[in-house]
């Protein structure tokens, strides 16, 4: 069955490509001053692009200006995350979704790694119960 | 059921915890959770915190004069998303279209929450309380106020989900044959939120049910007791199709040029100017679209008494001209959005609201 997030809204433009709504651009903005700042000062910041009023393709052209980096991760937690770095280092996407698919939050963080990547104490003290537990078994 | 009980003393953090979910898999929570609440990542830490120890609340679900259209909204959004891991969180102890019981057990159900969470629970109620006579609307014998004020009296707040609920909505319409009445004009000793719109977005219900697990209190309200981060800007100031409407290109018909290149819509009707709602940001159907992306102008149903403002295709009574002139069209960085561009202030809104025809059966006859 086709999922209602597959049906795509398009508004025609003369050149008959989907058009955006100028909206990318002021965020590209608001990612440089962030940029500037996560250098000088070491600042990290995220901005969550789902409570922007977006228009029919401003999304995928933001994404689309933004490109790819060398990092792609994927994140199995509660659903499929996926997270990589644009073209722009120290520019990241968190593409949050639920185990349906369904986007829950996408994020742009600036820093050096995502905050969400990084091993989190009470899960490396759970490793070590389980690491120890395992052992003992041999 | 000792389960249950075991389910119910646990916090949100050790009962995710117990289901395997990792710190990550918690930490990617929060964070829908924060967009769900429409607050900014900055606060996922301090969410995270709150959830981690947050206990499941007992919510009461009432329906009155209503069309169940509240409860579809918000079971609509599939299954298993985060909306869902929300209502795994409370203990949703009574709501009569989803809960298996019936009649007195039901009713037992009800009762039961009540006594043990005395002063603790949550009422939520879609639809209106009929006052012109209590046989309008009644369940398992018991009229809608009575069930109101008997549930509310040991509440800790109410939730008035719906316009029906929070305003009057559809069965307060002229000429009001029930007599019907919003929950805000019975209960006034209880905090009572209402969360507007026929329906209401489900991530907005979902959100403030949200914000009260997560931090044990209500959101901050508007003048209307709505949650300002939902309704605390316009649809016409978060509209994308707002920079159109400010270089004044306006779709005429349905099937106009303007409408195919997705002009503004206001010449078609559109409420946005006057309408409070997150629809433009939170959009429907998982974030697909919402009304005006779709083609059709905002009918203004998160508004008190929408169904009497006047015909949804009759232009808004506020020339456009003035709008133009009142907000102007910044472009450039720190402005930041088209959409967020200039903002009206709301008597020139209430002005031209109070200035609709309203439309009596009488019209409606003529016309058809
Ligand atoms: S009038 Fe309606 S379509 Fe036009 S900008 Fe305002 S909200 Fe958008
Ligand atoms: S766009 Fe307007 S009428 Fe449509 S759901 Fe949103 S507030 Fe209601």
């Amino acid at each position: 069955m086709q999922r209602l997030q597959d049906i795509a809204i398009k508004v025609e433009s003369p050149e008959g490509v989907q058009a955006s709504h100028g909206n990318a651009l002021p965020i590209l903005y608001e990612i440089l001053h962030a940029l500037q700042r996560f250098s000088t000062e070491g600042e990290q910041s995220c901005i969550d692009l789902r409570s922007l009023p977006f228009g029919p393709g401003d999304e995928e052209e933001l994404l689309r200006l933004l490109g790819r980096g060398e990092i792609h991760m994927t994140m199995e937690a509660l659903g499929e995350s996926t997270i990589w770095e644009t073209a722009f280092s120290g520019v990241w996407i968190v593409d949050h979704r639920n185990a349906e698919g369904e986007r829950v939050a996408l994020q742009i963080e600036i820093g050096s790694v995502p905050q969400i990547v990084f091993s989190q104490q009470e899960d490396i003290v759970d490793a070590i119960d389980r690491l120890a537990a395992q052992l003992k078994e041999h | 059921m000792a389960d249950d009980r075991k389910k119910l003393s646990m916090t949100l953090g050790e009962s995710l915890r117990q289901q395997g979910v990792s710190r990550r898999g918690f930490l990617k929570y929060c964070a829908a959770t924060a967009s769900m609440m429409a607050l900014p990542p900055t606060m996922v830490p301090a969410i995270a915190q709150a959830l981690e120890k947050a206990k499941r609340p007992s919510v009461i679900w009432l329906s009155f004069q209503e069309c169940t259209g509240c409860t579809e909204s918000l079971t609509r959004s599939h299954s298993p998303s985060v909306e869902n891991l929300i209502f795994d969180h409370i203990s949703l102890d009574y709501h009569h279209t989803l809960q298996v019981a019936s009649g007195d057990a039901a009713e037992a159900a009800r009762e039961a929450a009540m006594h043990e969470n005395e002063g603790k629970y949550i009422v939520v109620v879609d639809g209106s309380i009929p006052l012109a006579n209590p046989g309008y609307s009644a369940i398992a014998g018991i009229s809608n106020l009575q069930m109101l004020e008997e549930t509310v009296a040991g509440a800790a707040a109410v939730v008035a989900v719906g316009s029906c609920a929070a305003f009057g909505g559809l069965p307060h319409a002229n000429p009001n044959p029930t007599g019907a009445v919003s929950v805000g004009e019975i209960i006034k000793d209880k905090p009572v939120v209402n969360v507007s719109g026929c329906p209401p977005i489900p991530t907005v219900i979902t959100g403030v049910l949200a914000h009260f697990l997560t931090f044990g209190s209500l959101p901050e309200l508007d003048a209307l007791g709505r949650p300002m981060v939902f309704f605390g800007q316009s649809i016409h100031d978060r509209c994308y199709r707002r920079p159109f409407y400010d270089k004044g290109l306006f779709a005429e018909t349905f099937d106009d040029e303007g409408a195919r290149k997705g002009w503004c819509l206001f010449r078609l009707g559109c409420k946005g100017p006057m309408t409070y709602n997150a629809c433009a940001t939170a959009k429907w159907n998982q974030g697909t679209s919402w009304p005006v992306e779709s083609g059709h102008g905002c009918l203004g149903c998160s508004e008190p008494d929408f169904w009497d403002a006047g015909g949804f295709y009759n232009a808004l009574s506020i020339p456009d001209s003035d709008l133009t002139r009142k907000t102007g069209y910044v472009v450039g960085a720190g402005v930041a959005l088209g959409a967020v561009a200039g903002a009206l202030n709301r008597s020139t809104r209430a002005k031209a609201a109070a200035k609709h025809e309203t439309v009596t059966i009488e019209d409606l006859d003529k016309k058809s």
